[in-house]
This record gives structure tokens, C-alpha cells and sequence, in this order.
């Protein structure tokens, strides 16, 4: 149970940490808080040639307030997030699914970048951020670009960042006045990694109609996964139980997940569609309460 | 230029602040915190139960917030101020209040796992006030540490002890 020897590099800028990306590429691991990667090299399930600590890269850890949603620095800590006024009142979802995230000397470590590049499928902010239509922002030799949520995560622990790229930067965006949320899961410990979870999203008008809507799930797939055949059963329609219904059963019917000790790909189905009737509920409960009808 | 790997590998010099001490040992990048503790400055009171994460017990405050230290390379706390288990007692032994309420309310048998929950419990004291917290909030603070022998009630009676006379 102790990690096998590796190269340490230790930058202090986002530069210096590119340069090493750059001339290490598949040999190196970057290293944020480390509650994910650094049980994987105790295990040695990752065997890392050099790792790239990017915790002395202040620059990389922030929460700004943009026009369009929230900017969030990849070293930003989960327990910065937990701790934030301004993630508490501009995106309530990932203020309420942050507190899944393992427990709070987990979150002093963890980071929000790291959560995402590890992309674990049972982790919390992939499905935040693929619920809201967030991006994160990757930096490689030749510049930056944007990666919408939908096409970071490719399969379980895989993302869709080359190996001389870093992410630098989450966007989660703020969804329109009218919305609710909720974020729900079932563990069989607290703090463990789900056996399923649903980050919910409904937006309704004046008239209960719902204009937008995001059912995303975690555990329940090869990545997190947004069930586009429950949403189907949403926008355009009046919102009631009724919809409510239909919606977590085509949630249920589009799920293909891997079973495995803690849970059968029925087990953890039949779960999906109650969590997410249970969550499109309480999301709808806020919309209304928001939108005073 | 990038440092060769040769040298990158190297074992370093590492000083910090432990308990209110300064103190200077060697550790190479692969030492995890929690063996640098124990091996290198003798602080047993750190205890190593899953090393992955799982169980709590090597938890120590790290800059002020608790952590897991088995999850921490020695290397990255290089300059920081660190509290384990040892810091909390008093210059003449007498217990700490949190260690005090743990043996007055039954919140330990075998041992292995209280420092790892006398940490957390330290931790969790310095931010909440004793007077609106819950058995739920109390939960939510130990639920990373494990312990096999007490089934946890009396270490939530010792929380709420501990918040209490900590309050005085």
C-alpha cells in the first residue's frame, strides 16, 4: 500500500505546469487534491512515471461570477465550494451536490478539476455539469479551447483531454429565472460513491409549462449520462405528476448500467427511476416556488 | 529547462510546522504524509488503518482544515502547519476536552481508530457552536471515520460533551 517511485515536479505557475504536460505527456500524472489518484497509486492501480503537483499553482484556484454562470478555477477546492455564498445563491445544484462529495476532509482536498479529469462515473460534479450544459476549458500547446460537458467524458475513468492538456477552468452555467433543482443519490455508507444518483433541472413559464429540463444521472452508465428520453417527456408539456411519471419511467427504460457487489443493473434501474421522480419533484416544487405560481 | 528525473526522484529536506514545533527530515516524493509522521518524526499517535481513504483514522489538520494524510504526499506539506492526535493534549498531559468528553462518554474501546476521530471532532468544534447542532450534524461530521468496536453513540454523546465544556 505505498505508491511506487516517481519523478515529483512541483510547478508554480500555470506555464511551468503546461511546459512539464508538454515534455512528459502519457509518463506523468497531474496532481490536484489527490483523493482519487493518490489511493489509486497506494493500491498501485496507477503506476504514474512523474507526477505534476499543480497545488502551489494559486492562480488555478477561484470562483468568479460571470455574466453567463460561474468560472471555476480546476484547483478550487470542493470545501471552497461547500463554503461559497455566491455558488449558494447562483447554482444551488452544485451547492447541494457538493455535500455528496465524499466527506469534509475529502472536500478540504479534493478539487473541482480533478472530479471532472478523474471522471469517475459515479462522481457528483461530472453530472452537475453535464445537467447544467457546463464546459470546462483545457489548455495544451496550442492554446485553449472549450469542451462542452456532453463531450468530456467518454467512458469510466476516460476523458476526452489529450495527454498534454490541462483544465484549467469549469464553467457552470446559470440556468434562467423559473428553474428548479435538486440533487439526489443513494449510497450504501454516507459518503461513499454512488450507487445512483440524478442531478435534476426544470424551468417552467408563467403558464407551468415546462421550457427546459435535465435529467442527468450518475452510476447508471459507462459516464454520467443525460436521459434525453426523459427530458423528451418534459419540455413542451404542462408539468404535473403526471409528466413527472412518465419522465422518471423513460429515465428508467433508457439506462444500460453496469452491475456490480453493491448493486444488480436491475437494482440500481429500479433506483434510478424513483430518484429521479423523486428529484424532478422537488426541482418542480422550487421552480414553482420561484416563479410564484 | 525540466529538472532530469534522476534528481526529480530524489529524496528532499522537508520543513514544516508540527504541533507548534519546527521540524526538518527527509522524505522521498513517494513517502505518503502519514508515513513521514510516524517513521521520520516519530508521531505514532497518527494512526494508519486503510491507506486509501476509506477509514479516517490518519486524519490530522493540515493549514487549519482536516485531512486525510495517508491521501498527502510528505513532499506537498513542505512549509505548512500541521496538528495530529500529539497537539492536543496539554504541556503537563492533563487531556484536552474532546479527549476527555471520548473517555467520559464511552467513545472508544480498542483505540485504533480515536485519533483519527478526535481530529475530525477538533476540526468540526472550531467552526460550529455547540448550541445549534444537531445529532445529524454531529453524524455528518464523523461520517468519514470508521469504528468497529463503539457503534457510535457514545462518540456522539462525546461530541456533544466536548462542544459543550469547550464552550465554557
Amino acid at each position: 500500500m505505498k505508491p511506487a517511485a516517481f519523478a515529483y515536479y512541483e510547478p508554480t505557475t500555470k506555464a511551468e505546469a503546461l511546459e512539464l504536460l508538454g515534455e512528459l505527456r502519457w509518463g506523468a500524472k497531474v496532481l490536484a487534491g489527490g483523493q482519487s489518484l493518490v489511493p489509486m497509486m497506494n493500491m498501485r492501480l496507477a503506476k504514474p512515471e512523474a507526477i505534476i503537483d499543480i497545488n502551489r499553482v494559486k492562480e488555478l484556484a477561484y470562483i468568479k461570477e460571470a455574466e453567463a454562470g460561474l468560472m471555476i478555477g480546476a484547483l478550487t477546492r470542493q470545501r471552497a465550494i461547500e463554503r461559497s455564498r455566491v455558488v449558494k445563491k447562483r447554482s444551488p445544484l452544485l451547492a447541494e451536490a457538493i455535500l455528496f462529495v465524499g466527506h469534509p476532509p475529502i472536500r478540504s482536498r479534493g478539487s473541482v478539476g480533478g472530479s471532472l479529469a478523474h471522471a469517475d462515473p459515479a462522481a457528483e460534479l461530472p453530472a452537475v455539469l453535464l445537467a447544467l450544459d457546463g464546459w470546462v476549458h483545457a489548455t495544451g500547446p496550442s492554446g485553449t479551447r472549450r469542451i462542452p460537458a456532453a463531450e468530456l467524458f467518454v467512458g469510466p475513468l476516460l476523458t476526452s483531454l489529450q495527454p498534454d492538456e490541462l483544465l484549467t477552468e469549469a464553467w457552470f452555467p446559470f440556468l434562467p429565472p423559473g428553474t428548479g433543482t435538486a440533487f439526489l443519490e443513494v449510497t450504501r455508507r454516507h459518503g461513499d460513491f454512488a450507487l445512483v444518483g440524478v442531478a435534476a433541472c426544470l424551468t417552467i413559464d408563467q403558464q407551468g409549462i415546462c421550457t427546459r429540463a435535465a435529467v442527468a444521472l450518475l452510476g447508471a452508465g459507462e459516464t454520467q449520462v443525460r436521459s434525453a428520453q426523459a427530458e423528451a417527456c418534459l419540455v413542451g408539456y404542462q408539468m404535473d405528476g403526471q409528466a413527472i411519471e412518465a419522465a422518471a419511467a423513460a429515465a428508467m427504460a433508457s439506462l444500460e448500467p453496469v452491475g456490480d457487489i453493491h448493486g444488480s443493473p436491475e437494482y440500481r434501474k429500479q433506483v434510478a427511476g424513483v430518484l429521479t421522480r423523486r428529484a424532478l419533484g422537488i426541482a418542480w416544487g422550487r421552480a414553482r416556488r420561484r416563479s410564484q405560481l | 529547462m525540466i529538472e532530469p528525473k534522476t534528481r526529480a526522484t530524489r529524496a528532499r529536506t522537508l520543513h514544516l510546522n508540527v504541533n507548534g514545533k519546527r521540524v526538518a527530515a527527509k522524505a522521498e516524493p513517494r513517502m505518503l504524509l502519514s508515513d513521514f509522521l510516524r517513521h521520520e518524526l516519530g508521531l505514532t499517535g497518527t494512526h494508519v488503518g486503510c491507506e486509501h481513504g476509506v477509514c479516517g483514522c490518519c486524519t490530522i489538520l493540515y493549514n487549519g482544515v482536516p485531512i486525510r494524510s495517508c491521501l498527502m504526499l510528505a513532499v506537498q506539506a513542505r512549509g505548512s502547519r500541521i496538528v495530529t492526535v500529539e497537539g492536543l493534549a496539554n504541556e503537563d498531559g492533563s487531556l484536552h476536552p474532546i479527549q476527555q468528553a471520548f473517555l467520559d462518554c464511552h467513545g472508544l474501546q480498542c483505540g485504533f481508530c480515536t485519533p483519527g476521530f478526535l481530529m475530525a471532532t477538533y476540526a468540526f468544534l472550531k467552526e460550529h457552536s455547540a448550541l445549534r447542532m444537531t445529532d445529524e450534524e454531529i453524524r455528518v461530521a464523523i461520517a468519514g471515520n470508521l469504528c468497529r468496536c463503539t457503534g457510535y453513540q457514545g462518540i456522539v454523546r462525546a461530541v456533544r460533551q466536548a462542544a459543550q465544556t469547550m464552550k465554557k
